[in-house]
């Protein structure tokens, strides 16, 4: 008998039970299960022909029909006076598949209900993705500051102390930063770093880049671990110019 | 104050407000002004909206009154909005509407329903505060109970808690009897 199976993605074991029930129309109080079993396991057998990662939960379940199924064979009452005469085998998987189909029901009413940000809008509702793009990864502080200990080590070696006098404040370094994205959207973290010559000059603008991402005006990622650091304007962007030039006028005056 | 006039400043209070607004809040503001008199007015405010099929809408959601845009309007809302649709994934709802139905309950009681783990979906409920812990499990471990919060009600559209449609309850469908506990062999023998 050959059993074809479609491959969908199954929630759980008691997700892929269900489908199998209502694929074989049979009733969940009356489950055909030697069927059933041979249909699961060879879905198991596909998912992982597939190379699909079966977890546990998949292979528990598994060796629970094999069980009810083995019971369902033995004759009933004669040899084991312990087991409780009249009991249906397959009542504790009946028990939790109707339980399960319950709440998989009543999610199905909750996401007909007018969702907010999808059906309907409030004004300060705006959706707010700010998820990096799909298949990046964010990057820790810590391997932040790794890759400015990799910028601190090549720059030159001061020989002769020279004292600059230009000075360079983080929120300077903030709006040149906004203005860059504003242009090219994204760039390395490394071309931050390229026209800079002085230790001070890289920590202030490893500081801005820190405070900008505080504002949630950019967002830094990378590829996967070996690839470049990439910076991003996110949804914060204008809101946190604004405030950078707030900030600044109001220095400006108590300097004053 | 006149009675148009609290209409007016009750719009007005609805168009600024960040969330949903209670009563009580209106009450507080509007000092002088009885509930009775808000309640009408939220009431004929609401209907008027939707009888004129205006494109902003009176709900009541989490305990309170909030300004939304009807369903009809989504695409363009949302084409308007730009960004991308949040869209909710299967595990995500079936663990909400668990914790939804079940509050308080632990990890350990959903994922005995689920039959799977649920570490990383609570993980995303909790920052999304959708859920929360409420309180501890007096059992061993002490393991944290969770329950559903006002963001949820809200995303929801739902008033309170009481307004979740009712489960099916279990005991309405009923085992069929199998006599003697058993299945005749070629019953087997056949599937």
């Amino acid at each position: 008998m050959s059993t074809s199976v479609q491959l969908e993605i199954f929630e759980g074991p008691l997700d892929l039970l269900l489908h199998l029930i209502k694929k074989n129309e049979v009733s969940i109080t009356d489950i055909p299960i030697a069927t059933i079993t041979e249909q699961y396991l060879a879905t198991l057998d596909l998912m992982q022909s597939f190379n699909l990662d079966v977890a546990g939960e998949f292979l528990v379940m598994a060796a629970t029909l094999i069980h009810i199924k083995s019971r369902m064979l033995l004759p009933v009452g004669e040899d084991e006076p312990d087991e409780e005469e009249g009991v249906d085998p397959r009542e504790e998987l009946v028990r939790r598949l109707l339980e399960y189909q319950r709440y998989k029901d009543a999610a199905a009413v909750l996401e007909q209900r007018e969702i907010l940000t999808r059906d309907v809008f409030a004004r300060s509702a705006t959706p707010t993705e700010e998820a990096g793009p799909r298949g990046f990864r964010e990057l820790s502080v810590f391997e932040l500051l790794g890759a400015l200990k990799g910028i601190l080590d090549r720059l030159p070696q001061d020989t002769v102390h020279e004292v600059t006098l230009d000075k360079i404040t983080v929120r300077e370094k903030m709006t040149l930063l906004l203005d860059l994205l504003r242009v090219s959207g994204s760039l390395y973290f490394e071309s931050l770093f390229a026209e800079v010559r002085s230790r001070l000059e890289v920590v202030v603008t490893f500081l801005a880049m820190l405070e900008l991402v505080k504002l949630r005006a950019i967002r830094i990622f990378q590829a996967k671990l070996t690839a470049p650091i990439m910076i991003e304007a996110a949804a914060g962007m204008d809101e946190a110019a604004v405030q950078v030039v707030l900030d600044e006028t109001e220095e400006t005056q108590n300097g004053a | 104050m006149e009675r148009e006039e609290i209409r007016s400043t009750i719009e007005s209070l609805l168009f600024v407000a960040d969330g949903p607004q209670s009563l009580q809040r209106f009450a507080e503001v509007l000092d002088g002004v009885d509930r009775e008199t808000i309640q009408s007015i939220l009431n004929e405010l609401q209907t008027e909206l939707e009888a004129q099929n205006r494109g902003i809408r009176l709900a009541e959601v989490a305990g309170g009154y909030q300004l939304r845009t009807p369903k009809s309007n989504a695409d363009w809302v949302k084409k308007f909005l730009g960004g991308r649709p949040s869209r909710m994934g299967k595990a995500t709802l079936e663990t909400l509407a668990i914790i939804a139905y079940r509050q308080p309950i632990t990890k350990a009681e959903i994922e005995a329903i689920r039959g799977v783990d649920v570490d990383g979906v609570i993980g995303t409920l909790l920052e999304r505060s959708l859920i929360r812990a409420v309180a501890r499990k007096d059992v061993p471990g002490r393991p944290f109970l969770y329950g559903t919060t006002a963001e949820f009600l809200q995303l929801f559209n739902l008033k309170d808690l009481s307004q979740l449609p009712t489960l099916k309850e279990m005991e309405e469908i009923s085992l069929p009897e199998i006599p003697g506990g058993t299945i005749s062999l070629d019953q087997l023998e056949e599937s």
